[in-house]
């Protein structure tokens, strides 16, 4: 908790963690770019169940994803106190804005790269390649995620027919 | 200090690519027979400008050929030789040449050298021939510009034995890439220079911005050097340096200076101002430019473009480049601040009590204000169709001079405004339909004149608004369309049946079809049968409409309708579950109310609609978005009868809701394209809305309908 406070040597970066089914995760902190409350999406026909839909992000439309549905966890309704983290991502294309729908926000930790350990494999559970690391923090365990990939992987799945 | 040229490549380039323009423009008004030394100027001011930019950027190729071209150019000028169509020519051929070479080396592409040594070597004969031959005035000079010569008239008077020249640069002139030594080199080829150098203005070093330029200089050039030619020296850094010239040594007798300025008024803005006048340009050139504008309108749109004279600068109003991203950031912040003005009135309209009615007058205020605003951005976008309308006086020339036609092009409506965007990508299609016009439209000369027409043909470009759209009419008065041919053809291509009688409008859309042409001879004009398709496809494109009209013997007319522009769409909101989509309404044909008669089923699962004579395939939206309607009984809903690329079907909705103008957001900047859909939208509330995009729905439904019927026959 108090880690984020203390002075840190360069290499360690901040990773602002979320829960989701009770897991939690951490994305680089320099990547997002605000959390918002959920204001309700339109469904784009035609896509996986996990891109819930597109919405107005000041006038950009932008694409929001399901973490639990892309994680195949337990759907839960999305509701008032759903909570919408606002990424930024590079991929081939230059950058791209999406949000991701999260149980609740949770922390902002420092990690030094020393203490994130290569993923085991978890079995079919979460897609491993989306997986960067994991890190213990306060001996919980925190799964540190690959945005860029997670979020192109979502925008580029194929269509549903 | 070293200073990163590369950054004003961009600006270089694109003020090259205008001036170009208007150079291309002045000289196909030079062969129209009008030579006036206005025109000349212009056309030289442009070749100067790019040498000089070409040649600090280290261009060499650009910078040496235009420097021959200015040779000859110069020669023009002065007088010295006259004009006529082969120069012109060649002039245009050059145009096109460093059109070419600026674009190669834009890309940074390879040039095809022998192309430019060759046109360079035909200036360099040009140059080598008739330059003994020294013509006194320019010749055709206009009935207004009789005072001109005075001016003009100058080649022995011009000439002096020295020159004075005081050079005070502005303090930016180094960062703008211009460098005095050069210049300085370039006066000692002229003619020996004694130089002195003035560094009082140089500031303490603390103070000291080595980029600044803080010295002046005194030159004395000794020799019989033309006015003109020093000011070509220092024509690049002409409005960021104080430059006054002083002729010494014999002067020649002249007209005193109140007659000398009534000449110059009388005629046109003159680069060669008498010496005598120098001291006392700038009123001059103030009092010249009012009076420019409202002789030549045109002329003078064209050479305040190109112009580097201080009087053209203050006169054209005053403009700067601004990124497109730029406006569309403002575009999408005031379409957002329209979204937060809308919620406060539906949030403002239930109110009661003290204040309520005061409040919701100022929404209404507001709500003017806004689409004021909004008004005023779009219109920034928007530049007027002669952009456009511009290049074809060249195409015509060139084209008819080929064929040996003789035509006249009369436009009209070139002021009429157009977003950016669609002006960018109606030239090709435009250019498609003149070309079509002169090749297949107007009669060779005695054609024309045995069926009893002026052997000069007339094409005519049109535009005008109306109601919310831009038309521009392209139309010829040669022989039309030849009704039987195209019917005869496309039997024979199988694309109507033997005995089918189709009615006037869909027999000259035939000509649309892709691969159609009626053309005896396939030339390097037309008659592949390549363009009419994709002229269709790009106006459809843009969200336009094309239409023919033909009379045989008269003439043809096509008309192609346009939306003002590309960020704003003109839609019908339609409800099919909980789900809004926004159709565009171009391409809604009409919506109906099914009756049970007119529906039939075809392989027990796909519905036909029968329309008048057309039986047309239902597309449920519900079951090709996958979404959860109100209605699945065909009687219940309604039906939208669609169109795009020629094929019709019945969009099956729930309800339609209002209709109206949407702004068009990408799906794509954040996302990615989904087939069938155009894009999205906001509406009033902040909702989004996804706008269906008809031929990819089409095409969306028949993949679909593909899929059933393979997974039938494979059960």
């Amino acid at each position: 908790m108090n880690s984020g406070l203390e002075s840190e040597p360069q290499d360690t970066s901040q990773y602002l963690t979320f829960v989701c089914a009770g897991e939690e995760y951490g994305v680089p902190i320099l990547c997002v770019q605000e959390i918002k409350g959920w204001e309700g999406v339109t469904r784009v026909p035609c896509t996986p169940l996990y891109l819930l839909g597109v919405m107005n992000l000041r006038g950009v439309i932008v694409p929001v994803i399901d973490l639990r549905l892309r994680f195949g966890l337990a759907p839960r309704q999305a509701g008032g106190a759903t909570v919408v983290i606002v990424v930024r991502v590079h991929d081939v294309r230059g950058e791209k804005t999406a949000g991701i729908v999260v149980d609740a926000v949770s922390e902002v930790y420092s990690v030094a790269p020393d203490n994130i350990k290569p993923t085991p494999d978890l079995g079919s559970v979460v897609d491993a390649a989306c997986v960067r690391g994991l890190t213990g923090v306060d001996s919980k365990m925190v799964m540190l995620l690959d945005i860029d990939r997670l979020v192109t992987s979502c925008i580029e799945a194929p269509e549903r027919p | 200090m070293t200073l990163d040229l590369a950054q004003f490549h961009d600006t270089f380039f694109a003020e090259s690519f205008e001036a170009l323009d208007s150079m291309e423009n002045a000289l196909l008004k030079l062969s129209a027979g009008d030579a006036d030394l206005e025109l000349i100027n212009t056309i030289f001011r442009v070749a100067h400008s790019i040498k000089g930019g070409a040649a600090t950027f280290g261009f060499t190729d650009v910078a040496a050929f235009t420097h021959t071209l200015e040779t000859l150019l110069d020669q023009l000028r002065a007088g010295k030789r006259r004009v006529d169509a082969k120069l012109v020519d060649t002039l245009l051929r050059s145009c096109d040449l460093m059109r070419e070479m600026l674009g190669a080396t834009q890309h940074k592409q390879p040039m095809d050298k022998a192309r430019v040594t060759a046109l360079h070597a035909e200036i360099e004969l040009i140059l080598a021939t008739a330059g003994d031959s020294p013509v006194a005035t320019v010749p055709a000079m206009p009935a207004t510009a009789t005072a001109a010569p005075a001016s003009a008239q100058l080649p022995p008077g011009e000439t002096r034995s020295g020159w004075r020249i005081h050079f005070i640069p502005g303090p930016k002139l180094l960062r703008h890439g211009n460098d005095p030594l050069r210049l300085l080199r370039e006066l000692a080829t002229l003619a020996p220079c004694e130089v002195r150098v003035d560094a009082k203005w140089i500031p303490p070093l603390t103070e000291l911005d080595p980029e600044e330029c803080r010295l002046s200089w005194r030159i004395e050039v000794n020799g019989p050097v033309k006015e003109s030619a020093i000011k070509a020296v220092f024509d690049w850094v002409e409005g960021e340096c104080d430059l006054k010239l002083e002729a010494f040594g014999p002067a020649p007798a002249q007209a005193t200076p109140e007659v000398q300025e009534l000449a110059v008024a009388a005629a046109t803005p003159v680069a060669e101002e008498p010496p005598a006048l120098v001291p006392a340009a700038p009123p001059v050139d103030e009092a010249l430019a009012p009076r420019n504008n409202a002789a030549s309108t045109q002329a003078a749109a064209a050479a305040a473009a190109a112009s580097s004279l201080p009087s053209a600068a203050a006169g054209d109003g005053g403009s700067i480049r601004v990124s497109i991203e730029k406006i569309d950031e403002l575009l999408n912040s005031v379409g957002e601040l329209v979204i937060t003005q809308s919620v406060l009135s539906q949030l403002a309209a239930p109110l009661q009590g003290l204040g309520a009615e005061e409040l919701r007058n100022a929404l209404g205020q507001l709500e003017r204000h806004m689409r004021n605003l909004q008004e005023s951005v779009m219109r920034v976008r928007m530049l007027p169709i002669s952009f456009v309308f511009n290049r074809f006086p060249r195409l015509l020339r060139d084209l008819g001079q080929r064929l040996g036609k003789k035509i006249e092009l009369r436009l009209s409506g070139d002021t009429t405004e157009l977003d950016k965007t669609v002006l960018e990508k109606i030239g090709d299609p435009l250019v498609h339909l003149v070309r079509n016009a002169i090749d297949h439209g107007i009669e060779t000369p005695e054609v024309r004149l045995a069926a009893g027409k002026p052997a000069h043909g007339v094409i005519e470009l049109n535009a005008y608004h109306k109601g919310g759209n831009v038309i521009v009419e392209v139309r010829d008065d040669g022989g039309g369309l030849k009704r039987d041919r195209i019917l005869a053809k496309a039997r024979e291509r199988g694309l109507i049946g033997a005995d089918e009688e189709l009615s006037e409008d869909r027999v000259f859309n035939l000509i649309f079809a892709p691969g159609f042409s009626t053309a005896d001879v396939v030339s390097d004009v037309s008659g592949r049968g390549v363009g009419m398709d994709v002229v269709k496809r790009n106006i459809n494109e843009l969200g336009g409409h094309v239409q023919i009209h033909s009379t045989t013997g008269k003439g043809s007319m096509v008309r192609i309708r346009l939306p003002l522009t590309l960020a704003i769409l003109d839609g019908q909101l339609a409800r099919v579950g909980s789900e809004v989509y926004v159709v565009p309404i171009v391409s809604i044909v009409e919506t109906i109310q099914v009756r049970e008669e007119q529906v039939s089923s075809v392989a027990a699962r796909a519905h036909v609609f029968r329309m008048r004579d057309d039986y047309l395939p239902i597309v449920r939206l519900y079951e090709l978005f996958g979404i959860e309607p109100q209605h699945t009984d065909l009687l219940d809903g309604l039906l939208m009868i669609v169109e795009a690329d020629g094929k019709r079907v019945g969009l099956f909705v729930d309800e339609l809701m209002s209709q109206q103008q949407v702004v068009i957001k990408s799906l794509e900047t954040n996302f990615r394209p989904v087939v069938g859909l155009a894009g999205a939208t906001m509406l009033g509330d902040g909702r989004v809305a996804l706008i269906l995009d008809i031929p990819g729905v089409i095409c969306r439904f028949q993949s679909q309908e593909t899929r059933h019927s393979t997974a039938q026959q494979a059960a």
